[in-house]
């Protein structure tokens, strides 16, 4: 290729045709941008990538640096799991909730827990008032888990759980519900997202400060590790950080630095990285932006393997490849108009499986209003089928590799997001950088200048600043009870009065123990479920030895 | 010609950690020349209504996206009428059904913003009611 006849051609085409055409038709404005400031040109050429590199990054699907994906023949061989998230109000409701969209095709489950649940109070709990079953459905004990997944067989479908500080506490009651159903725990598959730094700048449900937070969480890959071998111990999360309202080079930077923190975590104690680092899994947001999205995807994957390599001196291609999750981008929803977050959620769907997803979440179009309705979800899920089936753009591997712009595009991401990680370290790491407030007060800038760009009309948001009409929000919701507050209150007393109490206070002692002298509080925490403990019961227990953490004002 | 700033209190009630609306709202309010005191995320009303006092505020502003508003938000307007604080101007905002709207402002809320909202008007609806 010769570059100086393209340089020479591409500007006499400025000076000529483009000048011409400029003068006569202004463009519609002065300077193209991503989300991430990324400029976006006229028009990209072979002289914006580096066409001698192509071996080393971007190569072929499969293999090292993974920029074309994980998979050697990627949806040639096997779709995305098409997995919603999905929960609400009791476990009875929820799991008729979850029959439904496996009948409807879905090939995974995802738990959507209510507040007090991730927060490690049980239902009866006076800050729980009004939160029960809202968000997500409420779990207490093992009997609420037990209706969860009644009738589902757990060796059949892979499970995903988003649920953080108290992860190890669902992870137990999910292998218990397994054992009675006569499935051993290695044959389970599924994640936790066990993601406890996101928390703190982004999502909010945090228990315990830091530290004893990460113990936790090494706690549990080693005993995954042992007795859950095919589980995914942690779904490392930039899709929250995204709705925060952070650029998606941030959300790149940002999620690869906690995961750098939460390896170098478990490569202090003592753990082979290869050991564990092939069962971490990661999540993000597919936004609006469709070509820097894809680049995103592709950027996160080459930098993330080039980390785990350099830095961490993986030797087992699974401990680099990055596999991830994707959720359409919640935030970008609109109450206006609702129907339009249909296309809006298509675009993102397709951004994800260009982008090499391994998993999807598609939103459904009333989420700015309520939880979704039936309805709702399955348009959701039939976006996914349609994108599957019918757009053909999963019949061969990355076919965005090769575009100059996304190329470029790639390239610019992972420079920028390394920029942040250097940074970060420079900090002292990610864990320093949270509490001197640093990404956080990254991330509320970028949320603040969208809503100016919003504001200033020079960002359009169809329907709401711009296309609007008269109309009146709908009303046919999905709400959730108020009574269901009452009936899990009361199943929950009633598991209390009927089980064995002595084994209880054993295995909560023995937990306190645990936890105290510092052995993994996994197999303590599996008895305590086992014997009914509640959540709550278990979560006041690590709270008496860890400590809570509270945010900084 | 000091002329006082409008004091505003941003709160947070129950566990819902969703902040991005109310720190862009608590930063446009500041932007627009008014004092903003944020309580951060997971507070009980109880104690939004003991800051408010705390810090002589002439409005407050709650946010909830988790569907909670319906038991926190009016319990806040109960407290602030029993510790006496009833002249404070209340707003809030967040994932909220449009059939809940009236029983919120029976309950004392002035206005409901919805998602979507332009803080501009968030800036003038203050400045109509709590006048300059």
């Amino acid at each position: 290729m010769d570059k100086d006849a393209i340089r020479q051609r591409v500007e006499a085409w400025e000076k000529g045709p483009v000048a011409k055409t400029l003068n006569r038709f202004p463009e519609r404005r002065e300077r193209f941008e991503t989300t991430s400031g990324i400029e976006v040109k006229r028009v990209f050429t072979p002289l914006d990538v580096d066409g001698d590199a192509y071996l080393e990054n971007v190569g072929l699907p499969g293999e090292y640096p993974f920029t074309r994906g994980v998979q050697p023949t990627m949806y040639r061989g096997r779709f995305w799991t098409m997995r919603q998230y999905a929960g609400f109000g009791t476990a009875e409701q929820t799991n008729e909730r979850y029959h439904y969209l496996l009948k409807q095709g879905q090939t995974g489950l995802s738990v959507a827990f209510d507040l007090p649940t991730q927060i490690g109070y049980d239902s009866d709990h006076e800050l729980a008032e009004g939160e029960v079953g809202k968000v997500g459905v409420a779990i207490d004990s093992l009997k609420d888990m037990e209706i969860l997944f009644d009738g589902i067989p757990l060796d059949q479908v892979s499970t995903s759980m988003t649920i953080n500080a108290p992860a190890g506490i669902l992870l137990a009651m999910y292998i218990a519900v397994a054992e009675k159903q006569g499935v051993a725990s290695d044959k389970l598959r599924g994640t936790i997202q066990n993601d406890i730094l996101k928390e703190y700048v982004a999502r909010g449900t945090y228990i315990f400060p830091p530290e004893p937070s990460l113990k936790i969480i090494t706690d549990i890959i080693s005993f995954c590790k042992e007795r859950v071998p095919a589980w995914n111990t942690m779904s490392i999360s930039g899709y929250h950080i995204r709705e925060a309202g952070s650029t998606a080079v941030q959300e790149v930077a940002f999620t690869l630095a906690n995961a750098i923190a939460y390896v170098q975590a478990a490569v202090d104690k003592g753990l082979d990285v290869d050991e564990f680092a092939g069962r971490l899994s990661f999540f993000f947001n597919a936004h609006n932006n469709l070509l820097e999205e894809v680049a995103k995807f592709r950027a996160a994957r080459r930098l993330w393997a080039r980390i785990m390599k350099e830095r961490f001196g993986a030797k087992n291609p699974r401990s680099m490849m990055l596999r991830f999750h994707t959720q359409t981008a919640g935030c970008t929803l609109t109450a206006q108009q609702p129907d339009n977050n249909v296309v809006r959620v298509t675009l993102q769907a397709l951004a994800a499986v260009l982008g090499g997803t391994q998993s999807l979440h598609t939103n459904s179009r009333d989420e700015a209003l309520c939880l979704p309705t039936e309805d709702s979800v399955r348009i959701a899920l039939r976006t996914q089928q349609i994108i599957a089936h019918e757009s053909g753009v999963a019949d061969s591997a990355d076919p965005l590799a090769g575009s100059y712009l996304v190329e470029a595009m790639t390239d610019e991401i992972e420079r920028r997001a390394q920029e942040y990680i250097d940074k970060i370290d420079d900090l002292g790491g990610v864990i320093k950088a949270i509490e001197a407030g640093y990404i956080q007060k990254e991330i509320g800038d970028a949320a603040y200048a969208y809503q100016k760009a919003v504001e200033t009309g020079e960002q359009i948001v169809v329907g709401v600043n711009k296309f609007q009409i008269d109309e009146e929000l709908p009303k046919n919701i999905l709400r959730v009870d108020p009574e269901v507050e009452a009936y899990q209150r009361e199943k929950t007393a009633r598991v209390r009065a009927e089980r064995d109490a002595p084994a209880v206070d054993r295995a909560l002692e023995a937990l306190r123990r645990a936890a105290s002298d510092g052995t993994n509080v996994m197999p303590s925490i599996l008895e305590a479920v086992k014997a009914y403990a509640t959540l709550g019961e278990i979560c006041d227990v690590l709270r008496g030895v860890y400590g809570e953490y509270t945010e900084a004002s | 010609m000091a002329e006082k700033k409008i004091r505003v209190l941003i709160g947070k009630p129950g566990l819902d950690g969703h902040d991005r609306g109310a720190k862009v709202v608590a930063r446009a309010l500041r932007d627009a020349g008014m004092e903003v005191i944020y309580t951060g995320i997971r507070q009980t009303p109880e104690k939004i209504v003991a800051a408010s006092i705390q810090e002589d505020v002439d409005v407050v502003g709650l946010s909830c996206l988790s569907g909670a508003h319906m038991v926190l938000f009016p319990r806040v307007a109960e407290l602030l009428r029993e510790k006496g604080k009833d002249d404070v101007l209340l707003f809030g905002g967040g994932i909220i059904p449009v059939e809940d709207i009236p029983a919120l402002k029976e309950a004392g809320f002035a206005e409901i913003f919805l998602p979507g909202t332009d803080t501009n008007d968030v800036v003038r609806f203050i400045r109509e009611r709590v006048g300059a």
